[in-house]
């Protein structure tokens, strides 16, 4: 699979255990790919580590999947909250029945079960 | 429009011809008059192999005149008629708007796919995300916020699926119970199969007129579009500031109710983008008809139902109704017109409406539109 710079990138630095999210002039926060800050145009915003643990602001567990996770199925994903970003991940090493708003977690990076591609996942502390 | 449903064998192409003579028929306006076309069309490449469709629709309606296709999603046609009401603004007299979207010749898996292309390739698509768990994701929010539940939601279901029940252009003419809704097949929590609109191929398209032209050949158009209005917001739901808000249809009914000189309390009946149960709440709550937290319970309690004090989705809404996606925003507005109008099966529930609004959403509301329509009494 072609790589998506930034996004890959960014899967790199989690399985590198220094997950970072970008920060622009004013403060603002965002994540990769954002070569330029889009308030001013002005280029390559600066890297900030990622605070972790974060914390699980919703979740669903998705029964009926698109092709590329028809075999993970049912899986959980979530938006998790890590200081000043927020990143979509699926939930793993829980029962989905335990998953809940609130819960702390990390992020990590695992492989689908369909495809064998890339995925980011979020670990309960 | 033409019927929505299960048309697997028909093209986009073929439902649009059938849409746009209908559109011409109910106009009494001749093609030659068209003097440009917007048509909404949003997975045309996945499922038809077919991009580039805007002169394609212009042949297959007869029109020659400058013809573009629109993508905003499931809001598509819905910034069709937008681009067009401008475009009347700006001096044309006739413009042709509508969409088409052919879907059910995909297998569910595939159509899951083609519809999650909506949402972001990298943060959202990569993690597995569909489109009902998008709104699934704004559900369980929702429900931590401002409480709630699954029930609540259902009779959001139950109630679009009577209002279709009539509609003979509706997908699903047939009631469900709240028992229905909470027993179905899940596909992803909190939503069963009830709670999602359905898979669905058809068309819409609308003859846009000026008043001044409708006054010179003695039209028959007594609805009126006084109001257009569009927003955006961060494309990923992850990027929001709230899960629970949509700020692109705020912003986008702001601007339509100013232009029409309307507040929410003067809206008399509307047509809201219901692809889940869930976004109709967020819709009446962004439209400023229920304020936050406050629409989950409106169905359950009456006030949105055939007799309520507000009727919501008299067509039955994408929910029953269906939800050809490129095709669904101007079917609001023709399904909404006809309501006005007293020419819909459900027109005499709302006997005194002179004004209306459509919403219509594309992704997790990244895109809306909304339009006003009125009516003389």
């Amino acid at each position: 699979m072609t790589r998506d710079a930034g996004y890959d990138d960014f899967l790199d630095a989690v399985a590198d255990g220094e997950p970072y999210y970008l920060e622009t002039d004013d403060g603002e926060a965002h994540l990769p790919p954002m070569p330029y800050d889009p308030a001013t145009g002005e280029a390559e915003p600066a890297e900030r580590s990622l605070p972790e643990p974060g914390e699980i602001l919703t979740h669903t567990t998705t029964h009926i999947a698109a092709p590329q996770f028809e075999d993970d199925a049912p899986y959980v994903t979530a938006v998790a909250a890590f200081g000043p970003v927020s990143v979509t991940g699926q939930v793993r090493n829980i029962d989905h029945e335990d998953v809940e708003i609130g819960r702390a977690v990390t992020l990590g990076v695992e492989r689908s079960e369909t495809r064998d591609e890339r995925v980011l996942v979020l670990y309960p502390v | 429009m033409t019927p929505f449903g299960r048309h697997a064998e028909r093209t986009g192409r073929d439902l649009f011809a059938e849409a746009a003579a209908k559109a011409f028929a109910d106009a009494g306006v001749e093609r030659a008059a068209v003097e440009e076309l917007f048509f909404g069309n949003f997975m045309g490449e996945f499922a038809e192999t077919q991009g580039h469709q805007g002169p394609l629709a212009a042949e297959m309606a007869g029109v020659n005149a400058p013809a573009t296709r629109l993508d905003s999603a499931c809001a598509s046609s819905g910034a069709a008629v937008r681009y067009g009401v401008e475009r009347i603004r700006g001096g044309a007299d006739v413009v042709l708007v509508g969409g088409a979207e052919r879907m059910n010749n995909l297998s569910t898996a595939d159509a899951t796919e083609a519809l999650a292309a909506a949402a972001d390739a990298l943060w959202e698509i990569r993690a597995g995300l569909t489109f009902p768990g998008a709104y699934s994701l704004m559900a369980n929010r929702y429900f931590e916020v401002f409480g709630g539940d699954r029930e609540d939601l259902a009779h959001i279901a139950v109630k679009n699926h009577a209002n279709a029940v009539d509609n003979d252009l509706a997908q699903y003419q047939r009631t469900l119970d709240v028992e229905d809704v909470l027993t179905a097949t899940q596909i992803s929590s909190p939503f069963g199969l009830y709670d999602c609109s359905p898979i669905s191929d058809g068309a819409s398209a609308a003859v846009l007129v000026s008043e001044s032209f409708a006054t010179e050949q003695d039209l028959d158009a007594p609805v009126r579009v006084t109001g257009t209005g569009q927003g955006s917001d961060t494309f990923a739901l992850q990027d929001r500031e709230s899960m629970v808000r949509t700020p692109a249809a705020e912003r986008a009914g702001e601007r339509a109710f100013a232009e029409a000189g309307i507040e929410p309390d003067d809206i008399d009946v509307a047509e809201v983008h219901d692809c889940f149960t869930v976004a109709e709440v967020l819709a009446l709550e962004a439209l400023g008809l229920y304020d936050p937290g406050e629409a989950i319970g409106a169905a359950r309690r009456g006030e949105t139902t055939i007799d309520g004090d507000l009727p919501v989705n008299l067509s039955g809404g994408l929910k029953a109704k269906g939800h050809p996606v490129g095709a669904t925003g101007c079917a609001q507005l023709s399904e909404l017109t006809k309501l006005l109008r007293g020419s819909h099966v459900n027109s005499d529930a709302i006997p005194d409406a002179e004004v209306g609004v459509t919403h219509n959403a594309g992704g997790t509301v990244a895109s809306c539109v909304v339009h006003v329509l009125e009516v003389d009494r």
